[in-house]
């Protein structure tokens, strides 16, 4: 590398004449959870201006895919939100399933919307807990992330994988879920709302987080949505837009369930949204446990419906019939190979991830990997408002709005 | 009355008439392809006029077979209050890729445009910022662009044929 390219801070010119301090945060910073440049200007503890720098985790994802069958894409979509990634899982299967017309059948939705949820709560619990961390709370921290490994010991019972899952298959799910992963599920139903309640007394009315939190790091509902803001940060900004409502899938629509709104969209406002997603994705948790129940007391033969039966191109034999059946091993292999042809066409479907709409915009030549594959990826679109959200502010606000809104690395960089 | 994808398409189509064409309507999702110069007109006036007032993505393809009109730039639009999707396409030259940018009307449209310059090279005029976002700044092509093979085309210990799309697309 020649001297020229060589790489090393820009400092602003006549940098040590001028009045305001210039700050190198990041990229491995311990304040800031994963890999976040910032170049701040900052007069005192105020920040006067921030250059985030990004891409340090990019892993070329959407020309990977391209190259991939679509089986094969999966274990990447893990790898964008890793903290909920069965939400990114079941989205990018969807997105297949709405591009081969597949209607999953009532069971395997509620069983999607249960490990969706799950995932949604382990997402918001990381969320809030670091906002706590990072204000100085660590106890509630190390709390509640023993029921996070709960969420990841159920994840382990379905799909045998923890942190990246890729859990579920197109039309469902690879197997069917044993009575351990239920007895996990119960087991997490009956003990979460305890600890859940210990984890809000603790900082919910805390003076001393209130008055960290209110306040730091707003941005109105215009800018939010100027910003093409989704997720609980739009939430908090008070747009109530939350894609399980405004297009549901997988049939959201049988739920009842509320969508928390915050008024100023600071970090406190962000917070007590994500808080109350907890116990609404809770609540659906709750009732899809009851549908369940209900269609196998009905219909007990709904027991054994893991996936939907007109998939079963696109769905890998059962091992049991790979081992001793010809025609099963000839078509696990002709899968396993990708030779697997899908249909023309162009599709886009959002789901409601844990930080946002998570898109995916397919384009299939009829081939058997993508043609082009966008992922819109929610962190990615809403950090470019982090030097606008955090300019004027105090600097250890500038770190709580970063955690507060959830940036997670894997996202952001693709 | 709500907005739906019939009534959106006639109010569209009585407004920039001939300029719209290839009107399509995949899976619900009505998509409409706008001329390369009058993208910021159409946008603004869906903006001002049919409440579309959020960008949800911004991305671009590449299809090496359509000689003069080698990359689309693909925009989808929200009416959040509607709740109707949009999709807008623009073709242009892969000689002279240049597309208004749309950062006057959504600020989220800057590291989308961005990402989609450094993956594409497509030339957004007038954006504040275009720069490489993702890749290193040193790179010197556009690896989305479907001529750039993934693997290493010196190598020949693996056979790409057997997994995914095979040859140099």
């Amino acid at each position: 590398m020649s001297e020229q390219t060589q790489h090393h801070i820009q400092l602003a010119e006549e940098s040590l004449a001028k009045q305001s301090t210039t700050l190198n945060l990041g990229p491995t910073h311990p304040a800031t959870h994963g890999v976040f440049q910032n170049i701040m200007e900052i007069d005192g503890e105020r920040v006067l201006s921030t250059e985030p720098t990004i891409g340090y985790i990019h892993r070329a994802f959407e020309k990977i895919a391209e190259r991939r069958p679509y089986y094969q894409v999966t274990p990447l979509t893990d790898r964008l939100n890793y903290c909920s990634a069965p939400i990114n899982n079941m989205g990018w299967h969807m997105t297949i399933e709405k591009l081969l017309g597949i209607k999953t059948p009532k069971r395997v939705d509620y069983m999607r919307v249960i490990i969706m949820e799950l995932a949604r709560i382990a997402d918001h619990l990381i969320c809030n807990s670091v906002v706590a961390v990072d204000t100085g709370a660590l106890t509630g921290f190390t709390y509640v992330f023993q029921w996070r490994e709960l969420i990841y010991e159920i994840y382990e019972e379905v799909c045998g994988s923890r942190l990246t899952t890729n859990i579920g298959r197109v039309g469902g799910f690879e197997r069917n879920f044993t009575q351990a992963a239920w007895d996990k599920i119960n087991k997490f139903m009956e003990g979460f709302p305890k600890v859940m309640r210990e984890f809000e007394a603790l900082l919910n009315r805390n003076r001393i987080f209130m008055e960290r939190c209110i306040g730091a790091g707003p941005i109105s509902a215009e800018r939010a949505l100027n910003y093409s803001f989704t997720g609980p940060n739009l939430r908090a900004a008070g747009v109530d837009y939350d894609v399980r409502v405004a297009q549901p899938y997988s049939s959201y629509e049988d739920f009842d369930f509320k969508i928390p709104v915050g008024t100023t969209g600071d970090v406190y406002d962000r917070y007590m949204v994500r808080n109350d997603e907890i116990w609404e994705s809770y609540k659906i948790i709750e009732q899809a446990l009851a549908k369940i129940t209900k269609l196998e007391q009905e219909d007990p033969t709904q027991k054994d419906v893991f996936y939907a039966p007109e998939s079963d191109h696109y769905h890998l034999p059962a091992k049991q019939d790979v081992y001793t059946k010809m025609e099963a091993l000839i078509f696990h292999f002709k899968m396993v190979m990708g030779e697997i042809d899908v249909l023309p066409g162009e599709v886009y479907h959002g789901v409601e991830g844990a930080n946002g709409e998570v898109g995916y915009y397919l384009i299939s030549d009829g081939g058997r990997t993508p043609y082009r594959l966008h992922f819109r990826r929610p962190c990615f679109i809403y950090y470019q408002a982090y030097p606008e959200i955090v300019s004027g502010g105090l600097l250890s606000d500038a770190i709580i709005t970063l955690s507060s809104l959830n940036v997670i690395a894997g996202e952001l960089d693709a | 009355m709500a907005l739906t994808n019939e009534i959106l398409k006639q109010k569209l189509s009585d407004k920039f008439g001939e300029q719209l064409t290839e009107w399509d309507e995949q899976y619900g999702l009505l998509t409409v392809r706008m001329p390369a110069d009058a993208n910021l007109k159409v946008i603004q006036h869906l903006y001002d006029a049919e409440g579309f007032q959020f960008l949800t993505d911004l991305t671009a393809v590449h299809y090496p077979e359509r000689t003069g009109e080698e990359l689309c730039v693909v925009y989808h639009l929200h009416n959040l209050v509607e709740n109707i999707r949009l999709r807008l396409k623009v073709y242009v030259p892969v000689e002279k890729p240049d597309v208004y940018t749309a950062t006057k009307v959504f600020s989220g449209a800057n590291w989308m445009e961005r990402e989609t310059y450094d993956n594409l090279g497509i030339n957004f005029v007038g954006h504040p910022n275009l720069t490489r976002i993702l890749n290193v700044d040193e790179m010197d092509y556009f690896p989305l662009r479907k001529e750039y093979q993934m693997e290493d085309p010196t190598r020949t210990d693996k056979d790409d044929e057997m997994f995914g799309r095979g040859g140099s697309i």
